[in-house]
């Protein structure tokens, strides 16, 4: 099965959040196994998604163990609060249909976004 | 002398345009019309603008220009790097779905749909969104941001919301202008009840940016409701003729 890089990378990143514990490359080519996945391919898409900023990896004896930066939700809520225009200036980025939203729903999400990434300065 | 006086009458009629304009109901009957007027005073603007300070010292004029790219330049970048941040996010966690084919959906209860605009646009939709609207209505969500996509209308917005810190009554009135361009694809009736389902979810009265957008969401109903015909023919090319004519006057003194 020929799979894209994108639909890797978001197979892999569903591994890991699955999984809610830091993983090495094995453990994710085995939960992918169903796709005949090659090691080194399964160790380029981590290494792509870590430059991305979207895992860190810790070393761990001589395997790296990778883990989400942020959970699935923390993405989501991420996305929302640009879609939204709850972000400030990034207003060019995208047009909206209609752009409204109440003030505790904006508070929820604010703090979905906060909950989701703890300690986590380096994000722009 | 003789022309930077000219030049400065015409960058005065340019400014005293800008209020009645701003505020000017009958360009929402032909949106397209207005936005291209605004487009043509915004290029006069800076062409007198640039025009004097060349007048005043050849270098002032270069600075003024330098600036002015500067300024959209680092508005653009901001721009790229939020949007390939966004769709790389997108890749991740949105889905697609059977009931809309060809839009991303996102798992969020709130009611919400978006264009990420680029040379390949997407259309996102949450799942707040699909389960809120119904078939018409969604069609006609999809229909004004599809014109948002085809018609690349950030670009469009790009120098307006680039100068917006300078004038917010003209980024606003052509930010709307544009969203009553795309409501012009959509079927009217539809349109306005999938509007305020949106708006539904917001309280009058709330505080913050949402009181801006949410002025914006009720002059598209006011206009959707109103159903006026679009300007006759004769108005809208005596419209772009009278900016035409203001962009010339700088123009013709730059290609002396």
């Amino acid at each position: 099965m020929v799979s894209s890089l994108g639909e890797l990378e978001r197979a892999v990143m569903e591994v890991l959040w699955d999984r809610g514990a830091p993983a090495v490359v094995r453990d994710v080519a085995d939960a992918l196994a169903g796709r005949e996945l090659a090691y080194t391919t399964v160790m380029t898409v981590l290494d792509r998604l870590a430059k991305k900023g979207f895992v860190r990896r810790q070393r761990d004896g001589r395997a790296w163990r990778y883990e989400p930066t942020n959970t699935r939700a923390g993405y989501v809520a991420q996305l929302m609060l640009d879609a939204l225009a709850l972000t400030g200036d990034r207003d060019a980025a995208l047009t909206r249909f209609a752009r409204s939203v109440s003030t505790p729903e904006a508070e929820v999400l604010s703090q979905a976004l906060a909950e989701a990434r703890p300690e986590d300065d380096e994000q722009p | 002398m003789n022309t930077a006086l000219h030049l400065l009458v015409t960058l005065a009629v340019c400014l005293l345009a800008v209020g009645p304009l701003a505020g000017a109901r009958w360009v929402w009957r032909s949106p397209h019309t207005g936005i291209l007027l605004w487009q043509l005073l915004a290029l006069t603007v800076v062409l007198c603008v640039g025009g004097v300070a060349y007048l005043v010292a050849p270098w002032l004029g270069g600075a003024v220009a330098a600036t002015l790219l500067a300024v959209f330049g680092h508005h653009w970048l901001a721009t790229l790097r939020t949007r390939r941040q966004h769709r790389r996010i997108l890749s991740l966690v949105a889905r697609a779905d059977d009931a809309v084919p060809g839009v991303l959906v996102l798992d969020h209860p709130l009611t919400v749909a978006y264009c990420l605009p680029g040379l390949r646009s997407h259309v996102v939709l949450s799942s707040g969104a699909l389960a809120a609207l119904s078939r018409d209505e969604l069609a006609a969500v999809l229909a004004h941001e599809q014109t948002h996509a085809r018609e690349r209308h950030d670009l469009v917005l790009l120098p307006f919301l680039a100068l917006r810190p300078l004038c917010r009554s003209v980024a606003d009135a052509v930010a709307l202008l544009v969203e009553m361009r795309a409501d012009e694809s959509a079927c009217p009736r539809s349109l306005s009840m999938a509007l305020r389902r949106f708006t539904a979810v917001t309280p009058p009265g709330t505080l913050g940016m949402a009181d801006a957008a949410d002025a914006a969401v009720h002059a598209r109903l006011s206009r959707l409701s109103a159903a006026a015909a679009p300007l006759p023919w004769w108005l809208r090319w005596s419209a772009v003729v009278a900016g035409l004519t203001l962009v010339s006057t700088p123009l013709s003194f730059l290609v002396w």
